[in-house]
């Protein structure tokens, strides 16, 4: 299906043929590396070995070694979970300008963006397996062998807009660097219409995943109008400001080029998202103080803690201190020049929407419990482990997928030059 | 193998990489070792088990002779589970007459003995809230008050599972583990059920409990009679949930936590019976149900004497 758009490959190369070595070239360069690579890669193992360890404990003793509780019943990794899904659709939401605007700068950076979301969607699908009470019945769940119950529980939408998420970019990396690898222009016929389809599919996600808590009516703190639209300025936040971070490591680290241009798109996206997430916030809150009323209970206990219970109050005003500082940070005109401050505003606004999106989101949504009880929740050893572990695998794949990607996109590495060593 | 033959240094780095690879499956096999003490007590037949209601009534008998042995291997008591069915033309409703509840939580005891909880936990599916006479709002109740029952300033309310007649905890479960019985019961299926707690998220009123660990009872306080939808000893990370001990009900007999109650504050029946004691009390009082504007429909009523 994919007819080269250019010149005919050699005429002993079909895909058959040029397939396998692309596969395998890919391999080669994902264990290859200099010795920073290889410490960076086995630190991350051990981490993600401690996190498979204490999930085997958890497992084998029963969710009971977490903090979570009737009252609490979603914690950590819930929290991670909407985080990532948020950092996945805000990793393609960079493929926007390069399309609608035709950046060249840009398309180098789409490719960075969908890998982001790759291995974004992968942690999600792992936060969501380790919180599961039973994942050896995860196999309930699949259609047709277990019981789909669809379309009327928001879950099994999330499960099929996130595995549609994850094919999508898939198939877009995938064909992009055979392509390249094979010394071939993209056809755009054959991968622009998926590229739209991704944006669209990318808000899709955010929304579903919003529509999961929003739909509970028992719920005030969730059942809120605001809370999609939220979701979807929180996102293009996150997103760019990781994509921000990756771009200074790989010029830092590498010898590939990272064009000016696309970070100085990034940077203006993430200026108007961050206020606009700002004023949303500020909308909020407005609503939920001025009003006043019992249902407003969750989000003083959050602000400001209630009846003397406040776990929540330092993690919420660090999100806000964070996220203000990398607003102005990112107001200085020049920030794009000063890679120092450009880095510490992207880690502010990172680690401020995190918290915002789990410790700040999830868990208030649950206290004061239903029934007017306040049980705090605090994530204990087991879950930060089991959470870091999962961070780290979603590292290592994203690593993996740049060591991948950039030799090929850049030509450094390509069929013709494996021909050649070869011959 | 192409690089292999390149340089003897690339080699080198091939030899490095599968130490590196064989230190690493070790690390791996060491890191999930806890998970073979759990795999070794899981049988393939429960984890291949149906749905409940894709279940023929043969593998039904067998299931639950399996699950009988497994509560006489697991806990060493003797215990017989059946399977009754909803009866045509009944709709079980509850009322709660909170004029008499005096607060004495005895209800909420005979839920955790009944319903064989774990013992640590203390778990029951009621809550008793102590409220302020004065106020209906929930916001000013209070489950963990102490000392002596009534306080004259105070109202009592328990709270279990209202068996919504549109319930959101049945909406949101992703594999149907939990649904609407015919006789208007919510049921939850044990060996269904994948722990992700999304119906706990959705109950309005805290009804649905999670199984954190294992329970641990002793033998001799584990309550013999068992349904399988209602109170088997539940596995490890699955929800559970008040039934209106369906065990019992469905037999004739009166839930466990009425048979409790010293003041005669609870009313149970059918309500499809006209002659029913519960339909009397709909007709005859200033009934009420809890969080009304959440449209679940409750089949708990509330009233008062006056
Ligand atoms: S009270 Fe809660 S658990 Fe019971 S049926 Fe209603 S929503 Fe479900
Ligand atoms: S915890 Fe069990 S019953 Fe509840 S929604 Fe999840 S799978 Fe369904």
């Amino acid at each position: 299906m994919n007819k080269p758009a250019a010149t005919l490959p050699p005429p002993h190369l079909s895909h058959l043929n040029s397939y396998p070595r692309f596969i395998w070239r890919m391999m080669v360069l994902a264990t290859e590396g200099n010795w920073l690579f290889y410490a960076w890669m086995i630190g991350l193992s051990a981490v993600a070995l401690v996190g498979l360890n204490a999930w085997a404990i958890q497992v084998t003793n029963g969710m009971g070694v977490t903090n979570m509780s009737d009252h609490v019943s979603w914690g950590l990794y819930i929290a991670n979970f909407t985080f990532m899904v948020g950092l996945a659709a805000g990793g393609v939401m960079m493929v926007i300008p390069a399309y609608l605007y035709h950046d060249d700068d840009m398309h180098d950076v789409v490719i960075i963006g969908e890998l982001l979301a790759i291995a974004a969607i992968v942690m999600c699908i792992g936060f969501v397996v380790v919180d599961l009470g039973r994942p050896d019945r995860v196999w309930h769940m699949l259609p047709g062998i277990g019981k789909f119950h669809f379309p009327v529980s928001m879950l099994t939408w999330d499960v099929i807009v996130l595995n549609g998420y994850l094919l999508i970019n898939l198939h877009i990396c995938g064909y992009l660097l055979y392509q390249r690898y094979r010394g071939r222009r993209p056809n755009p016929k054959i991968y622009v219409p998926v590229v739209f389809l991704s944006i669209g599919w990318a808000i899709s996600i955010h929304t579903v995943t919003a529509f999961l808590y929003q739909g509970l009516g028992g719920r005030p703190f969730w059942n809120t109008a605001l809370l999609a639209p939220r979701f979807l300025t929180s996102a293009f936040v996150s997103g760019p400001a990781f994509i921000i971070l990756a771009l200074e490591a790989i010029r830092y680290l590498s010898s590939y080029k990272v064009g000016d241009g696309a970070i100085r798109i990034l940077v203006n996206i993430m200026r108007v998202t961050i206020l606009i997430n700002l004023l949303m916030l500020a909308s909020e809150v407005f609503t939920e103080f001025y009003t006043g009323g019992s249902h407003t209970a969750a989000a003083r206990y959050l602000y400001f803690g209630l009846h003397g219970f406040d776990a929540l109050v330092p993690w919420i005003w660090s999100s806000i201190v964070l996220t203000l500082l990398a607003a102005l940070l990112l107001l200085c005109p020049k920030v794009h020049k000063h890679p120092v401050m450009l880095v510490t505003a992207c880690c502010f606004a990172f680690a401020g929407i995190w918290i915002e999106k789990g410790m700040g989101l999830i868990i208030p949504g649950f206290i004061p419990s239903t029934l007017h009880e306040i049980v705090e929740y605090t994530p204990n050893g087991i879950e930060w482990r089991i959470s870091a572990g999962i961070w780290a695998a979603g590292l290592m794949i994203y690593t993996l997928a740049i060591r991948v990607a950039m030799p090929i996109f850049s030509g450094e590495v390509s069929l013709k030059k494996d021909i050649e060593d070869h011959a | 193998m192409t690089d292999v033959k390149k340089t003897s240094g690339i080699s080198r780095r091939t030899a490095v990489k599968g130490i590196g690879a064989t230190l690493g499956a070790a690390a791996f096999a060491k890191a999930i070792a806890p998970l073979t003490s759990w795999a070794a007590n899981q049988s393939i037949d429960e984890f291949l088990q149906k749905h409940y209601q894709e279940l023929t009534p043969a593998q039904m008998q067998k299931v639950l002779k399996r699950l009988e042995e497994d509560t006489k291997k697991d806990y060493g008591a003797e215990v017989t589970i059946t399977d009754p069915k909803p009866q045509p033309g009944v709709k079980f409703g509850y009322a709660l007459n909170l004029s008499i509840c005096v607060g004495c939580r005895k209800c909420a005891q005979a839920c955790h003995v009944e319903n064989n909880h774990d013992r640590k936990s203390g778990n029951s599916y009621i809550r008793v809230l102590e409220m302020k006479k004065g106020s209906l709002d929930i916001e000013h109740g209070k489950v963990d008050y102490k000392g002596p029952v009534p306080k004259s300033d105070s109202f009592y309310m328990p709270v279990q599972c209202q068996q919504c007649d549109n319930p959101p905890c049945v909406d949101v479960c992703p594999v149907e583990a939990t649904w609407k019985e015919k006789d208007g019961i919510v049921a939850v299926d044990y060996n269904w059920c994948i722990g992700c707690r999304y119906c706990e998220a959705a109950c309005p009123y805290h009804a649905r409990r999670f199984n954190w660990t294992k329970p641990e009872i002793p033998q001799e306080e584990i309550t013999p009679v068992q349904g399988y939808l209602s109170n088997r000893v539940r596995p490890q990370g699955v929800m559970e949930k008040c039934t209106f001990c369906m065990h019992k009900t469905r037999n004739g007999e009166l839930p466990a936590c009425l048979q409790a109650c010293p003041t005669g504050a609870r009313v149970f029946g059918n309500l499809l019976d006209p002659e029913s004691e519960i339909r009397w009390v709909l007709e005859n009082k200033r009934v009420f149900v809890l969080k009304e504007e959440l449209g679940t429909k409750p089949s708990f009523y509330y009233f008062f004497d006056e």
